[in-house]
């Protein structure tokens, strides 16, 4: 689908601009791996104990996965609210640059804050990826309109896929439901593996993967904050190392 | 709508849990975001941490998994994850063909165990 050029009619109201930035989730692949991602996590919802309402709930509210399966995950596991609530908000730190790096693109001088806090809800990786790769073709007053129909648009992607895979999850052999759980993690590895940049992204992303289990071990109720913090710390020290090596040869 | 919602507790709860620890980080770069440098040391730090707690609840599901997948022995959950990186590598970094052939190997494995 090609967006019409910037100076067509197309984009003289901004209720016409929503329609194209909804009409954009047909546009990229990263909406069928959303799907899949969602049709997991209504599964995954569904076999933890969670209700379907809870489930879409949380998509609409929380609208990140990685926080989502934490949620599910830790309270259907037995964590304190509290226990939840911290690895939650530790997985959601890289949205605080996602928004920051954003916002940027669809301002104007006419633009106030309370226009972008959809903005800054809806954004979340794949949101953050399709801004760079969309937003050129889009005229700058007609860009928070744009990703308000993209947005929106996702998020309903996710609600239907969500109440599916809980559907699903009820109701199918345990064969193909084993199959639908497994879904979360390759979409997950696999979309993280891609977005890998640097050297520290990739070292964080298996050093994670393997400290896992023995954080496992201590049964600290918080495992995931454990193995995370100290996997994603020695990332950083390499990186730094790496840098300081980089610069003493310079 | 008992059977919806479930009990209302469970939906506070999500909220304390999952929707403010979450949310406060947009707004944070609502309201902070003007100033801070996006290549800055501590946001790769951050960055990394992140991708690295990931990476957790990823092996989580594959190491603990939830309902169903637990049917599944271990071997073949990590043959799975196994091949479908392969084929996410050898396809050049597709998503898709990385979930297909993992999915390929969990459902035809067990499948195949009985």
């Amino acid at each position: 689908m090609a967006l019409p050029p910037l100076d067509s009619p197309q984009w003289q109201t901004s209720f016409r601009a929503f329609l194209w930035g909804a009409r954009s989730i047909g546009a990229t692949v990263l909406t069928l791996v959303l799907f899949a991602t969602y049709l997991g996590i209504g599964a995954l919802a569904h076999d933890s104990g969670f209700s379907l309402g809870w489930t879409l709930a949380s998509t609409a509210f929380v609208w990140a996965g990685p926080a989502q399966i934490i949620v599910i995950t830790t309270l259907g596991s037995g964590a304190t609210v509290l226990q939840s609530a911290i690895a939650v908000t530790v997985s959601a730190i890289r949205l605080f640059p996602m928004v920051v790096s954003v916002l940027p693109l669809m301002r104007t001088e006419q633009t106030k804050r309370r226009h972008l806090i959809l903005v800054a809800h809806l954004t979340a990786v794949t949101l953050w990826v399709e801004c760079y790769r969309f937003l050129p073709q889009v005229p700058r007053n007609r860009r928070i309109a744009f990703i308000h129909g993209l947005g929106l648009g996702l998020v309903s992607v996710c609600l239907i896929a969500n109440t599916i895979g809980y559907a699903l999850a009820a109701n199918l052999t345990p064969l193909l439901a084993a199959g639908m759980l497994m879904l979360t993690p390759l979409a997950f590895l696999f979309s993280t593996a891609r977005n890998c940049r640097e050297l520290a992204d990739v070292i964080a992303l298996v050093l994670g993967l393997l400290l896992f289990p023995l954080a496992a071990m201590l049964n600290s109720g918080v495992d995931i904050l454990v193995s995370g913090v100290a996997a994603g710390t020695i990332a950083y020290a390499v990186h730094r190392a790496r840098a300081g090596i980089v610069r003493a040869r310079a | 709508m008992t059977g919806f919602i479930g009990d209302w507790h469970a939906l506070a709860i999500l909220f304390v849990a999952g929707v403010i620890p979450n949310q406060i980080w947009r707004m944070l770069g609502l309201w902070f975001g003007g100033g801070i440098d996006e290549n800055s040391e501590l946001l790769v730090w951050v960055r990394a941490v992140a991708t690295a707690i990931l990476a957790g609840i990823i092996a989580q599901i594959v190491v603990q998994p939830p309902g169903a997948l637990a049917s599944v022995p271990d071997w073949l959950r990590y043959s799975a994850v196994a091949a479908g990186f392969v084929a996410f590598m050898l396809a050049r970094k597709t998503i898709f063909a990385g979930v297909i052939v993992g999915e390929v190997v969990v459902i035809a494995g067990k499948y195949w165990l009985g």
